[in-house]
């Protein structure tokens, strides 16, 4: 078989690997939000549909979080089963490919995402370098931006096509929003690409290997709290989900969907969620890298080919559980940040969208730029980490930066309710 | 301003750990406090004498006229209640029931009382009248001595 071949299986294989894992992952994050939710408002939770029908398994009836671990399935299973209601009135086209526009591109996030280090794979004698990411694009950065770009039109038809108020709010509110943090979001990912010098994601993450101390959020704090907001304003969540809105919309822009086309939407939601986590795990905190790098010796001793047929088994073990726990506490603090913070009006939505996050970005943008200069950091052609000395005139920098935001954010706050706080 | 959000999150960040104020509910019952104004309870002497004397005050005193009762002479040699009459027939129509307690408090005989019963869910709207049968207590079981509201008591 030619080596073209053989890389087109392997492609193929990790793009069908990594987009069933994720699909997987999807139910447990509704399970997972859920559970959070319960217990930030002091409830039990999900804890019906169970493995307690298991023989043997009774005991687990009723515990927390076991006790309803098949929940999420069920709520799919439901959806799938659930009649289709199709108004009349709906643009038949738009409104059907509405939800796929929505849920395609928070999927093909993922593509560029890289979940570890490459390993190494021996087939018919010929070595095979894996890296643990479907692609390593040179314009990563730009393809995570221009894909996000489009996902707001799958929310726009939607509430276009529906044929209803309620929706058309939403998917007006929605359009806002995402014009609003999109720049925003794109302004606080300068700062990085500043240092990086370049747009790929491996060299990305390369400058952010060896430790702790090297991951851009020391280097970028206020690119990083700008992308996260940013991220829960793109992924409609709490507290930005003005375009579902339910108290003020109904169910916003997929008020009239049922079903599948309905779970689409959700999916999407939580799809959002991981590819956000995701991709600021890999921009800012560190990627697949532990907290502490373990030295070379033991990396030596854990990649050994075994077999003859794989090798970098263990440093790839070590990097997907990392990446996995990175991910698993963004998704964990957005749901956090869903149980603390209300709804925001929209006109408060748009005051700190263009009022406060734009301006923040663009002198982030500034400073950054401006203290690379000053330290004079030369672009190195390996993707190895800086020293330390831009990373501390970065924090303090940085530091200087959250203060002056929460001055201003503080005496806005003063002036706007008129009396001192 | 941060400050304040980072407050916001520590607050929901410690109710994580607390114990959830909810119950399981169809196997954890909540449990009732000893003055809460349940399904209506007919109490006996210790005995097994019924205490109520038919004396209709709670259906006097009812607001939504809920309880009906017909009195009946005891037999002496096979006594029901413990006084001259007993009531033959005691209905209460829990719809009209608004739970207001004014039964209890009207009883003379503490005859009357309202337990901690709270899943009164019915398939008919006739199966909501509920008969003597149902509300007495169990006859081995003696409630001879008056009822004391402990208002205070913890859950």
């Amino acid at each position: 078989m030619s080596r073209l071949l053989i890389e087109n299986i392997i492609f193929a294989v990790k793009i069908v690997v990594i987009f069933g894992a994720v699909l997987t992952a999807v139910p447990f994050m509704v399970l997972l939000e859920r559970v959070l939710i319960a217990r930030i408002q002091q409830r039990v939770g999900p804890n019906r549909v169970g493995l307690d029908f298991i023989p043997g398994l009774g005991f687990l009836k009723g515990k927390f979080i076991i006790g309803g671990i098949l929940q999420a399935f069920i709520d799919g299973a439901k959806l799938f089963l659930k009649e289709e209601v199709r108004v009349r009135a709906v643009d038949p086209v738009l409104w059907r490919i509405a939800p796929l526009i929505t849920l395609v591109p928070a999927i093909m996030i993922l593509a560029i995402v890289p979940f570890g280090p490459p390993i190494g794979l021996n087939i018919f004698g010929d070595w095979y370098k894996i890296p643990l990411a479907i692609t390593d694009l040179e314009v990563g950065i730009l393809f995570y931006l221009a894909v996000t770009g489009v996902a707001v039109y799958g929310i726009v038809l939607a509430g276009y096509s529906s044929n209803s108020k309620y929706s058309l709010i939403g998917g007006i509110r929605s359009s806002a929003q995402m014009i609003s943090y999109e720049i925003a979001l794109s302004l606080s990912l300068v700062g990085v690409l500043l240092i990086a010098g370049s747009f790929s994601l491996s060299r990305l993450i390369g400058i952010q290997s060896e430790g702790v101390w090297n991951w851009n959020i020391w280097k970028q704090p206020i690119g990083a709290a700008l992308f996260l907001i940013a991220g829960f304003a793109e992924s409609n969540r709490l507290p930005f989900d003005l375009p579902e809105g339910e108290s003020e919309l109904g169910a916003g822009f997929h008020t009239e969907y049922s079903s599948m086309k309905f779970a689409m939407f959700f999916m999407a939601e939580y799809m959002n969620m991981f590819s956000y986590s995701a991709i600021l795990t890999t921009l800012f905190l560190g990627g697949f890298y532990g907290p502490i790098p373990l030295p070379a010796s033991v990396y030596a001793m854990i990649d050994q080919p075994i077999f003859g047929i794989v090798s970098g088994v263990g440093s790839a073990v070590i990097g997907v559980f990392w990446f996995s726990v990175k991910v698993f506490l963004l998704v964990c603090l957005f749901v956090w940040i869903r149980g603390t913070l209300p709804r925001f009006r929209y006109d408060q939505l748009m005051d700190l969208g263009w009022k406060v996050m734009l301006p923040a970005a663009l002198v982030n943008m500034v400073v950054t730029a401006a203290v690379i200069a000053l330290v004079a950091k030369p672009i190195s052609a390996a993707p190895t980490p800086d020293g330390p000395a831009l990373t501390i005139a970065l924090l303090v920098a940085g530091v200087v930066q959250v203060v002056a935001i929460d001055r201003i954010l503080t005496a806005r706050k003063r002036r706007i309710l008129g009396h001192a706080h | 301003m941060l400050i304040d959000f980072i407050k916001g999150l520590a607050v929901t960040f410690k109710h994580i750990w607390k114990k959830p104020v909810t119950f399981n509910y169809p196997e954890v019952k909540r449990p009732q406090p000893a003055f809460y104004r349940g399904r209506h309870r007919l109490q006996r002497y210790s005995n097994g004498l019924e205490r109520c004397v038919a004396c209709a005050l709670c259906a006097a005193v009812c607001p939504p006229e809920a309880i009906y009762l017909e009195a009946e002479e005891n037999d002496p040699k096979r006594p029901v209640g413990a006084g001259e009459r007993y009531a033959r027939l005691y209905q209460i129509h829990q719809i009209r029931c608004i739970w207001c307690g004014f039964c209890e408090e009207a009883c003379p005989e503490d005859a009357i009382v309202m337990g901690p019963i709270f899943e009164m869910a019915n398939y008919k709207r006739s199966d909501f009248v509920c008969n003597k049968e149902q509300m007495l207590d169990a006859p081995d079981k003696g409630f001879g001595e008056p009822i004391v509201l402990k208002v205070n008591q913890p859950l």
